[in-house]
């Protein structure tokens, strides 16, 4: 079973990577770029048949250390 | 003085301030033992543990969030809930707020480029042990060198700093007036705990100990340590 984390800034919380990134693309020509916002994504390989059972252990693994909840939101994908 | 003041300085794979902060607890008098991380308990009699600056695993994932998982690192929460003293200093702060022991956290530089430059910052809080031989709104000169400085906390918590005075440090210019290097909230530079035995800041006051070199406000801070 396979897991796939996404961890971003809150809202609200400033991304300077996104503006960077963001004004480097609108300084290239694609002006119709409103927002980007930057993140990072954990590909996860479980031994674990219940998908259920996995996306508990992942959300614990996020809350322990994938994530900075203080800062990051994180959303978690199960692949079976 | 009576017995020396111990110190252990945490140790993690990617520390490289550890000598520095070694060098300069032992140039005020104080016994000091570098503590590997692997190590699950923190020696009897201890006074003071630093946290020492540098890039624990690499900064990988996030600046001080693997660190957070060694065997040290339950030992240390333990004895900072004990009421043991604790300073983080740059990665050290950073593995504080991971850890939970400090509040708020510690994102990339507003700038997005790692600052390694001296810095000046006020002095906010003074009562406290880390900073009591300062004077309040006194300004320091203390080297900074970091890419994860940018401090957040959200509102409220912000509020609590200041009530509680654990604000310690704000970045500002020679004059005491806000200059922020970093983008951290409200230009802050370090905080304590509520209990005021756990501190953690940015810069780096062990590599300002010789006015030969730059500065030597360091020293007075760091003096604040001694005979507890």
């Amino acid at each position: 079973m396979k897991a796939i984390v996404n961890v971003f800034l809150k809202n609200g919380v400033l991304d300077s990577q996104g503006k960077a990134v963001l004004h480097a693309l609108s300084g290239h020509g694609f002006q119709s770029v409103r927002d980007v916002r930057v993140g990072k994504q954990i590909i996860i390989e479980m031994d674990e048949s219940d998908s259920a059972a996995a996306k508990e252990k992942v959300a614990h693994m996020c809350e322990e250390l994938l994530a900075n909840t203080v800062i990051e939101d994180y959303e978690i994908e199960i692949i079976s | 003085m009576s017995a020396k003041i111990k110190v252990g300085i945490v140790q993690f794979p990617g520390t490289n301030c550890e000598y520095d902060t070694q060098h300069a607890f032992d140039a005020l008098g104080c016994e000091t033992v570098i503590l590997w991380h692997k190590e699950d308990a923190i020696p009897d009699g201890t006074d003071l543990v630093v946290v020492a600056g540098g890039f624990s695993y690499g900064d990988y994932l996030r600046s001080g969030a693997i660190a957070k998982m060694s065997p040290i690192m339950k030992a240390l929460k333990l004895y900072a809930n004990n009421g043991g003293k604790v300073l983080g200093i740059c990665n050290g702060f950073q593995v504080l707020t991971e850890t939970g022991l400090l509040p708020g956290a510690l994102k990339r530089n507003e700038g997005l480029h790692f600052i390694s430059r001296h810095h000046h910052l006020k002095v906010i809080s003074n009562d406290n042990t880390f900073l009591r031989h300062c004077e309040a709104n006194e300004v320091v000169n203390i080297p900074i060198a970091h890419h994860d400085g940018n401090y957040y906390i959200d509102s409220e918590g912000l509020k609590e700093l200041y009530a509680n005075h654990q604000v310690l440090l704000h970045y500002t210019d020679e004059s005491g007036n806000i200059d922020n290097p970093n983008g951290s909230i409200e230009s802050i530079a370090g905080i304590c705990n509520v209990s005021k035995n756990v501190f953690g800041l940015m810069p780096h006051p062990e590599r300002a100990m010789e006015s030969l070199l730059g500065s030597n406000d360091g020293r007075r801070m760091l003096e604040g340590f001694l005979s507890a």
